[in-house]
């Protein structure tokens, strides 16, 4: 598909819910053309806001979590068991004082926490918040958020060279190799649930797991034997991805100080928390959608029975369903980053180039074969997504 | 073999001089491409040497082409207060050079102490002396093991160790009022007798112990990703580990059979011996090769085990009496000089003190073996990856407050 075309894709499935609900309300004296700028900025305020209360959610989650595994309880004190310690914090860093080290390259280090978390905030555009309301329904959304989340490593390089530290540049250096050698198994461990859906689209791939009750996921082994071993693939993929143990290796503590972040501090520190939290819930997200069912859920299909598609319960059911899968996700991640020691970047390496990218490969075709000459004479077809 | 493959690993990477004159196959490149080491400070602020101890470590890209340790940061002239207080007030000096295992740095200028003074302990002191050293032993090899696994970064197993040591370190505090630097056995025994209850709480902390010793096992020691971390990493040979003159868990990692319990029995440790009740842990090469970080790792949390058989050992064995025997409040020591090495956690901790018989030593001399493990360091480390670097500093097990006293 050309660039054009792309372009051309987004609007045909309509804005979004803002957007028609402002024409509706707009005054005659109004132009027309505010509607959608209107739409844009509220878009972009409530995907602001959504990444913030998912990255706040995030980092007090991480602590819990992290407290329960160690034995104690992490934050206890600033409101019932510490929820409202990520907006001290947030206050704390966001009065402290804004440095920028001597040689650093100034212009650079300013600009990569934003880079950060500009493309993770991109990426979050073509997430839906539920299957009536979402700000971008894009065909290829699936490559949209790759994309978008990838342009990370950019900013995260920038802020490694800029800082004038070796460490940084060790963190730096380790993130550029890491993310490449894992966007390949990633993309392609993602192929076998496209195949199935044979779409790209979110909320397409979404919808194709309605039956059963909301259960009939393609992770299921009757579904496609290859999506389950395509699903491990992908989790330790994202889990490179977004830098998270066992493969933290680009801020590695015990090595690298804090690897490309070591010179940071303050607010544009705390933006690389807000991109690492928000990648980590994004990913599973997409996790979610492309092997455990997305917006399908027993609570989704109730709702939509008893109360209807276009009902706002069934909109709240689906968009729960989906930010506890993407949780249940974020759970995982924390819990490994727990339990496991950091692999070193020959072993990183390794595993990425010469186990995921063939498994993926093998995969994808085992995948393709059983679509093709399987699938249509299975016994119990019917019952297939 | 095991030797052959130290040398070579040592020979291809490497010993070459990034100034030198480039491979034969490398001269081409070279030609139009001007590279150049990166210098990086490991240290003296840095999460992983384990205190203000600074690495500087020459790389090239990610491997490391030359490591040179620098020390003194901590240094706080121990030695010479030791020549300058009276024999009795330079115990709390001990605590603080090897401050994880404060108990055994106690022992050891004691028992120095003693021999020039040449007094009789009473039985009962020796019991809880033994015991004491051990517990402390386990406490320090719980650190050891628990910043090894961060280094390697896995944190968890790290709060975990230090729920025992804090169960450890509240016996202690029952016992001598202080959680790290005791100051409890003192020159002719220790201070105070065990408190009530005390002796059949430390049975209680050795069944849980055991129990939670598993644990770590299972979820650190034989881990695949630590496995993988640490196996065939850092190998020390067998003559490599004499020629450093490396002791304690470093030199049985090796696969020599040294532990000065044994071979130079102290206190009530030729009895024990004898009762067969403990053993000594030697690095097997089990998951590698030998002498590399792994066995470093698994002699420590063998030992560990082992040092809680001692502990029971003692607890059967202990009887009623008095704990510190008849000496004066200000010591004068006869004129002579006594060396008194013992097994710490980390090797041999020697004391070397001089007397001319009056209330003052005229020398003190302490070695530490963390000053003497670190030494290989600087042969270890060329060659590696720079985290295996870190894997490296980790299973050396060095105190800094020791290494610069």
């Amino acid at each position: 598909m050309t660039l054009a075309g792309l372009a051309a894709s987004v609007p045909q499935h309509g804005t979004n819910a803002i957007n028609e609900l402002l024409a509706g309300v707009k005054p005659d004296f109004v132009p027309v053309w505010v509607v959608p700028l209107t739409a844009i900025g509220i878009a972009i305020g409530i995907t602001l806001a959504f990444v913030s209360v998912i990255a706040m959610f995030g980092t007090w989650l991480e602590r819990k979590v992290a407290g329960h595994i160690q034995c104690r309880y992490g934050p206890m004190r600033v409101g019932w068991h510490g929820w409202l310690q990520p907006i001290a914090d947030g206050v704390k860093l966001l009065l402290k004082e804004d440095m920028v080290p001597l040689g650093a390259d100034r212009v650079l280090y300013v600009l990569a926490p934003a880079i950060v978390l500009a493309s993770v905030l991109a990426a979050m555009a073509a997430y839906p918040l539920a299957p009536g309301f979402f700000f971008a329904d894009i065909d290829l959304g699936i490559f949209f958020i790759l994309a978008m989340t990838s342009t990370t490593t950019i900013g995260v390089v920038m802020a490694g060279w800029s800082s004038n530290s070796k460490w940084s540049l060790y963190g730096a250096m380790r993130e550029a190799a890491q993310v490449v050698a894992y966007e390949i198994p990633l993309g392609i461990s993602l192929l076998v649930p496209i195949m199935v859906a044979g779409s790209f689209n979110l909320l397409e791939v979404s919808r194709g797991q309605t039956g059963l009750w909301g259960m009939s996921w393609y992770v299921w082994p009757w579904v496609n034997p290859f999506m389950l071993p395509a699903f491990v693939l992908f989790f330790i993929a994202i889990l490179a991805e977004t830098k998270r143990a066992p493969f933290d290796l680009p801020e590695a503590e015990s090595e690298l100080v804090a690897g490309f972040m070591t010179e940071y501090s303050g607010i544009r520190w705390s933006f690389f928390f807000m991109e690492e939290y928000a990648a980590m819930f994004l990913y599973s997200v997409v996790g979610a959608f492309f092997f455990f069912g997305g917006f399908e859920s027993p609570l989704t299909h109730f709702a939509a029975k008893f109360a209807g598609d276009g009902s706002v319960l069934y909109q709240v059911a689906a968009g729960g369903t989906l930010i506890v899968k993407g949780f249940a996700g974020v759970f995982l991640m924390m819990w490994l980053r727990w339990t496991l020691p950091r692999v070193r970047i020959d072993q990183v390496m390794t595993l990425g180039y010469k186990y995921l990218t063939p498994l993926a490969l093998v995969c994808v075709l085992g995948a393709g074969l059983w679509e093709v000459f399987l699938a249509p004479h299975l016994p119990w077809r019917q019952y297939l997504p | 073999m095991v030797e052959s493959k130290t040398v070579e690993s040592k020979t291809v990477e490497t010993r070459v001089d990034p100034h030198g004159p480039a491979q034969k196959n490398e001269r081409e490149f070279m030609l139009d491409v001007r590279t150049q080491d990166l210098e990086v400070n490991m240290g003296p602020q840095h999460p992983a040497t384990h205190g203000v101890m600074r690495i500087l470590v020459r790389a090239d890209g990610e491997i490391c082409t030359g490591a040179q340790p620098h020390l003194g940061y901590l240094h706080r002239c121990a030695e010479k207060i030791g020549e300058n207080v009276e024999w009795l007030q330079y115990l709390p000096y001990t605590d603080r050079y090897d401050y994880l295992a404060a108990m055994n740095n106690n022992l050891g200028y004691s028992m120095a102490v003693e021999k020039l003074m040449g007094i009789e302990i009473p039985r009962r002191a020796l019991m809880i002396r033994t015991l004491c050293a051990e517990l402390n032993r386990i406490g320090s090899h719980l650190i050891a093991f628990g910043t090894y696994g961060l280094d390697i970064g896995a944190f968890t197993p790290f709060l975990y160790m230090f729920r025992e040591r804090e169960w450890m370190m509240a016996l202690f505090e029952k016992i001598c009022g202080a959680r790290l630097t005791y100051s409890y056995i003192r020159i002719g025994g220790v201070f105070n007798d065990a408190p009530p209850g005390w002796l059949s709480e430390v049975e209680r902390f050795c069944d849980t112990f055991e129990e939670k010793w598993q644990e770590y096992v299972d979820l650190l020691m034989v881990n695949h990703i630590f496995v993988q971390r640490t196996a065939n990493i850092g190998v020390i040979s067998k003559a490599m580990a004499l020629d450093f003159g490396l002791t304690g868990p470093m030199l049985r990692a090796s696969g020599v059979d040294w532990d000065l319990r044994r071979d130079m029995p102290y206190e009530l440790y030729a009895e024990i011996w004898k009762s067969g009740c403990f053993a000594i842990p030697l690095g097997t090469g089990e998951r590698g090769t030998l002498g590399d970080c792994w066995d470093r790792s698994y002699v420590r949390v063998m030992e560990m085990i082992e040092s809680i058989k001692i502990v029971r050992w003692c607890l059967g064995a202990i009887e009623p009496g008095p704990v510190i025997a008849d000496i004066p409040k200000t010591l004068r020591v006869p004129t002579g000089e006594a060396y008194v090495g013992i097994e710490n956690p980390r090797g041999e901790l020697g004391h070397y003190v001089v007397s001319d018989g009056g209330k003052i030593a005229i020398r003190c001399r302490v070695r530490g073996p963390s000053f003497t493990n670190l030494a290989v360091l600087e042969e270890l480390m060329p060659g590696v990856l720079i985290a295996d670097t870190i894997a490296i500093i980790g299973s050396t097990d060095i105190v800094v407050g020791e290494t610069d006293r």
